[in-house]
């Protein structure tokens, strides 16, 4: 049994893809203004608040839930789970474009954008900031993330030379993509340590960095359980519950630990406290606590895992928590101190909205016009020539790979559905 | 072989340098002492040089007769319990205090005796101090010293001086028994002098110098008398003959507290949330900002940091200022002589906008709808989708 990826096809320009492309206009709109008349003209961003929503969303939380790639080739390649392969190449499409515009959106946030490329400079390096590290970890993993996914650009290219020659290292972006995100992820936490007080005591903490990598692991693993449920929904394309109950299932632990962690070290160094203060901290505290474990006791239970209707709304409910514990770590339990208010204004939210559709766009582009999803066994998709011509002698694919595709003998497969195209 | 008393005579000079072992005083605390009173006097401190020497010289020491009228003997409690006693005693012991009610160990005749031979031995060369108020009603008669009412001492002794020191509120201006109703006539020494017509023997009139206070600061006493040793003449005075170094400058100038006074944090009762905190006291009835005096640079009491009234709480109660200490009630608010506070003070903190605003809590709000209703959406095809596939596999 081989594993053929191919372009599911279908059109393109439908009038949901064209919503989405309006959207993305009226974000560039905003963007040239902001690049006309500067940050004021679009944003609420001020001296207290120099991180809004572009940061909150789009950067951390946008990387966060961008994690799918790297959470799936932790199971694959570190757990050598051969039988997750056929996932893989849609949770780098999410991945690949989330960092992108992660990056892009920078540009946009800084000030002195024209300045960024001193950050590259070796001279210039502050060797002790975090922030370098996280500027510098996510434009490599950038990069390394179009490497991983360029087989599937360049299989629907036809470029077969290119793919014979990037087979030879391909192993060392794999790896590399798998380091990298565990060092930017707990450090996008560690920003926060630098600024002290400012954050409220319920999310303060120096394991912030632990915390932030522990949920953006298992937010990679629900976008990916929560990707391949849009797939199936809006693209008609078969359920493949058994292996997302699968993924699922490592979801409840890694919460678990996390729990432990966030509320064990607040009841040791006493800021559990602040859970009986006044205000709307310990209210969203709760919800992120409440969201998480609505998603455990779910999960948890094998019969439970095993329905779409369960999965769909754990991994939202994963998704939901993970980025409420961001926005509220660095916007909403955020305070600056008196007289500073934030609440990002229109045009800033329009920009991080155009972002999103465009990320949904592009998604749509490359599932439909690249190899990006698994063909079912027996499905002739309508542009099956590409990747069938490799089906023969896989060059695409790396040494993992083959391993895997050898370990998936045992595995489950998708059960081929009616509804697909 | 030497006696004891020989060696003693030997190792311990006449010079008071000599002799700060006996008090237990090393060098350099009575270097910073003459360093630190003679920025006290207002003088440069590369004068200190100077003031040591004063201190020093055996031959210059002035005579000092020390009269007590209608007082407490408050001022001289504290010149004596002052911090470094050791250190204050030897400076009384430089100056030649030849006449003190207090410290004589003489008595009856033999005191009064001391007082006639060093008035002889020193006419118009001691200093007075005069410690008390004078009282004017029935001829002085509340007030009596070996039979004499003060105006008689006054006539026998002040002639003969060289300059009088008025320490102490009673002696400057009536202090409390110059309080309503009076009963005594109390009057301070100057008032005293005019009344009687008390002139020098040469004519001229007696210098007064006030150092007020209840009690007076003893560091403004010696700091007055080692100007006088130092530079051999009065310091200047202000208008209510106080000498301008101590009373120069408002206590509301120096206060630590005014800040508090500028921003508009004030104690408004005893134990609330601002006098915890600190803030000014000038709603408690404090008369910092109409008493002249240099508490707040030098403190009072001299038990140790931040310790005077106002550092520990209690409002200033002008003990130092005429018609103030004694004569307004203690909740009486001050009348301000310098800057009235305003009426409006600008905020602490600058309120920034970037608040949420109807647009864009109108589109937040559509896109969390927008993403509810698309969820739902979802669940219902997946719902459905999970249906088929359980008939699919029963």
């Amino acid at each position: 049994m081989s594993e053929r990826f191919r372009p599911i096809g279908g059109r393109l320009l439908t009038p949901h893809f064209y919503f989405l492309g309006l959207l993305v206009l009226i974000a560039a709109w905003f963007i040239a203004k902001r690049f006309i008349f500067g940050i004021g003209a679009v944003s609420n961003l001020s001296d207290g608040f120099p991180w809004g929503i572009w940061i909150t969303y789009d950067v951390v939380t946008g990387t966060a839930i961008a994690c799918g790639g790297y959470a799936m080739a932790l199971m694959v390649y570190v757990f050598n789970r051969g039988q997750f392969h056929p996932m893989i190449r849609a949770a780098l499409l999410t991945s690949v474009f989330g960092y992108t515009l992660a990056g892009a959106s920078i540009i946009v946030d800084v000030g002195r954008w024209w300045q960024l490329y001193n950050v590259f400079l070796p001279q210039y390096m502050n060797l002790n900031s975090v922030m370098l590290e996280v500027a510098l970890c996510v434009t490599l993993y950038t990069v390394v993330l179009w490497i991983e996914f360029s087989p599937t650009i360049l299989e629907a290219m036809q470029a077969k030379r290119w793919l014979r020659n990037l087979r030879h290292f391909l192993f060392l972006a794999i790896g590399l993509g798998i380091l990298l995100p565990t060092m930017h992820q707990s450090s996008l936490g560690s920003l926060l340590i630098i600024a002290g007080d400012k954050v409220h005591p319920l999310w303060q903490t120096n394991i912030i960095p632990l915390l932030f990598l522990l949920t953006a692991i298992t937010m990679g693993y629900a976008i990916v359980v929560f990707e391949s449920l849009y797939a199936s929904v809006n693209l008609r394309r078969p359920l493949e519950t058994p292996l997302l109950s699968k993924i699922s299932a490592v979801i409840p632990w890694l919460l678990i630990v996390y729990l432990v962690l966030r509320i064990g070290e607040s009841v040791i160094s006493g800021d559990i406290l602040f859970l009986f203060r006044g205000g709307s901290e310990p209210l969203l505290f709760m919800l992120e606590v409440a969201l998480f474990v609505y998603a455990i006791r779910h999960l948890r239970d094998e019969q439970q895992r095993v329905r779409p209707t369960v999965l769909f709304w754990t991994s939202l409910a994963v998704l939901l928590g993970g980025a409420l514990y961001r926005f509220d770590a660095f916007m909403i339990a955020f305070d600056p101190g008196p007289g500073w208010h934030y609440f990002p204004a229109v045009g800033e939210m329009m920009i991080t909205i155009g972002i999103v559709a465009f990320e949904i766009m592009a998604y749509l582009f490359f599932v439909k016009m690249t190899p990006v999803m698994m063909a079912a066994p027996g499905e002739d998709g309508p542009d099956a020539g590409p990747s069938g011509a490799w089906s023969g002698q896989r060059p695409a694919t790396t040494a993992p790979d083959r391993l895997s595709s050898q370990r998936r003998g045992k595995g489950g497969f998708p059960p081929p559905a009616a509804t697909s195209a | 072989m030497k006696t004891t008393g020989e060696w003693l005579e030997k190792e311990i000079g006449p010079r008071i340098s000599d002799q700060l072992d006996i008090g237990g005083i090393d060098r350099r605390s009575f270097i910073k002492f003459a360093a630190s009173m003679t920025v006290a006097m207002g003088l440069p401190v590369g004068m200190s040089g100077r003031v040591m020497a004063a201190i020093e010289e055996e031959a210059a020491r002035p005579v000092v007769i020390w009269l007590h009228f209608q007082e407490c003997t408050g001022c001289t409690e504290s010149l004596l319990r002052s911090t470094h006693p050791t250190l204050e005693t030897l400076i009384l012991d430089m100056v030649s205090l030849d006449y003190s009610e207090t410290l004589l160990a003489a008595a009856g005749h033999q005191a009064e005796a001391a007082l006639h031979d060093s008035m002889q031995a020193n006419d118009g060369r001691f200093i007075l101090v005069v410690e008390g108020s004078v009282p004017t009603a029935d001829n002085g008669n509340f007030c009596k010293v070996a039979g004499q009412t003060p105006q008689q001492m006054l006539h026998k002794i002040a002639p003969h001086a060289v300059a009088a020191i008025a320490i102490g509120s009673c002696a400057s201006w009536g202090g409390v028994q110059s309080a309503a109703p009076n009963p005594t006539g109390a009057v301070g020494l100057a008032k005293a002098l005019e009344m009687e017509g008390i002139i020098k023997t040469d004519g001229s009139a007696l210098p007064v110098i006030n150092l007020p206070g209840c009690p007076a600061s003893p560091y403004n006493f010696l700091s007055t008398v080692l100007y006088y040793l130092t530079l051999k003449e009065l310091p200047a005075l202000d208008a209510k003959g106080r000498s301008q170094f101590a009373y120069g400058r408002l206590i509301h100038e120096n206060c630590e507290r005014r800040p508090h006074y500028d921003a508009g944090r004030f104690a408004q009762e005893y134990g609330d949330e601002g006098h915890r905190q600190g803030y000014c006291l000038y709603k408690l009835g404090c008369k910092g900002p109409e008493t002249y005096a240099n508490c707040p640079a030098i403190e009072f009491g001299d038990v140790g940091g931040n310790t005077w009234p106002v550092g520990i709480g209690h409002p200033c109660f002008g003990c130092s200022e005429q018609g103030v200490g004694f004569h307004k009630a203690l909740h009486e608010q001050a009348d301000v002589t310098s800057v009235t506070p305003p009426s409006m003070f600008p905020g602490i903190f600058t309120e920034h906008g970037g608040g949420i605003g109807v647009g864009s809590a109108a589109l937040a709000g559509a896109v969390a709808g927008g993403a509810t209703v698309y969820a739902l959406g979802a669940y219902d095809k997946l719902k459905r989708a999970e249906k088929a596939e359980a008939s699919e596999s029963s």
